[in-house]
């Protein structure tokens, strides 16, 4: 069994892994719909989806390697570190076809993360960091799709049958509670905002309601008041489903260290 | 959609439409037909051809039709309608000469 890393974790670096392992394991979780998606067409459609993301990781985790200059590549970080070294957001870590979320559930998720990413690379296309401009022009083209996809899905089911709107609303309460975290700024926030290497969660709440304001409404529904929750899994702390995910994502490279196609 | 995981509601919809996909390789080409898929309605249609047809960089247009709006000939017809010009080779322009000044016909 390979050790896990340790990282010296500078506010920078933790800015770039919070965005780099959100593609991450957002990716994990859509590739566990590879050959289980109720149809062919978007069983191919979700692992497009998977496999853009995985490269917008590759691409994030890889400078952030550099950034840290432990001499950590982009596969390393991916599969060699421990759980509370992971900055995703906990929204992309939780189940997808398990503890009652399905479909529903997957198409919301792809719209709300990526018309944040869409913000998200919007702010970072003027990054002091040019490296990070370049990755967010990139990743801009295939977010843009993502979007439009998933946006379509939640207004064919929200304003589907009876059942497809409930199914529907009944994603948008699950998923609601973890969508404060979005927006939830940190010192790693204030420190990335101050020094221009990319937008604060902060302010990306505006443009992201407003890309969403048309397609909620077309899909006849209505977003829960926010609670009081706070989810954490940008700070590094985690669901209690992460540390599973994580299992599945890591066990080869684990008891196989270093292996290759 | 799997009826045996749908809950309630499952099996009131029919099955997706079929759509054939064409797609067109790069600008001045002409669509070619490269297979068929099913979806919901016409933009969920385009987008999935995107999807499934076009991943490998095959695409810069897709055109996808609803299969029934197809008018085809009928397979019993083909006797009648194409082994006739089997030996029709004068239809082919290869019995003429072309004048030395014309290089690329």
């Amino acid at each position: 069994m390979t050790a896990s890393i340790r990282l010296q974790l500078t506010p920078d670096v933790r800015y770039v892994l919070r965005i780099g392992d959100t593609c991450l394991v957002h990716a994990q979780r859509l590739a566990e719909w590879c050959g289980h998606a109720p149809v062919l067409e978007e069983d191919i459609a979700l692992a497009n989806l998977g496999l853009d993301l995985l490269g917008q990781a590759r691409a994030l985790l890889t400078h952030a390697g550099r950034l840290e200059g432990g001499g950590h590549d982009e596969d390393t970080l991916a599969f060699l570190r421990d759980e509370h070294d992971y900055f995703n957001l906990t929204l992309v870590e939780l189940p997808l076809r398990s503890g009652g979320a399905d479909f529903a559930d997957t198409q919301l998720r792809c719209c709300i993360v990526a018309a944040w990413l869409a913000c998200l690379w919007q702010g970072l296309a003027s990054s002091r960091d040019r490296e990070l401009a370049a990755i967010a022009a990139k990743a801009t083209k295939e977010t843009r799709y993502h979007l439009e996809h998933a946006a379509d899905w939640v207004v064919r089911l929200g304003d589907g049958s009876d059942a497809s709107a409930r199914r529907m609303q009944a994603a948008l309460a699950r998923a609601w509670p973890y969508v404060a975290e979005l927006f939830d700024d940190d010192a790693v926030d204030a420190a990335a905002a101050a020094s221009r290497l990319g937008p604060a969660a902060s302010t990306l709440r505006q443009p992201w309601q407003a890309s969403l304001r048309a397609v909620f409404a077309e899909a006849r529904l209505a977003p829960p008041a926010e609670g009081a929750f706070r989810s954490h899994g940008r700070r590094g702390r985690h669901s209690e489903h992460m540390g599973y995910l994580l299992v599945e994502l890591q066990h080869l490279q684990r008891a196989f260290p270093g292996g290759v196609w | 959609m799997n009826a045996s995981n749908q809950g309630p509601g499952a099996g009131t919809t029919a099955e997706w439409p079929l759509w054939e996909v064409f797609v067109r390789a790069k600008a001045g080409l002409d669509h070619k037909h490269c297979g068929s898929l099913h979806a919901p309605d016409p933009k969920a249609a385009i987008q999935l051809a995107r999807d499934v047809y076009t991943r490998r960089q095959e695409g810069t247009s897709v055109w996808v039709v609803r299969s029934d709006q197809i008018v085809a000939s009928d397979p019993a017809d083909k006797a009648m309608y194409f082994d006739p010009m089997e030996d029709k080779v004068y239809r082919h322009p290869t019995f003429y000469e072309l004048p030395e000044s014309v290089n690329h016909m």
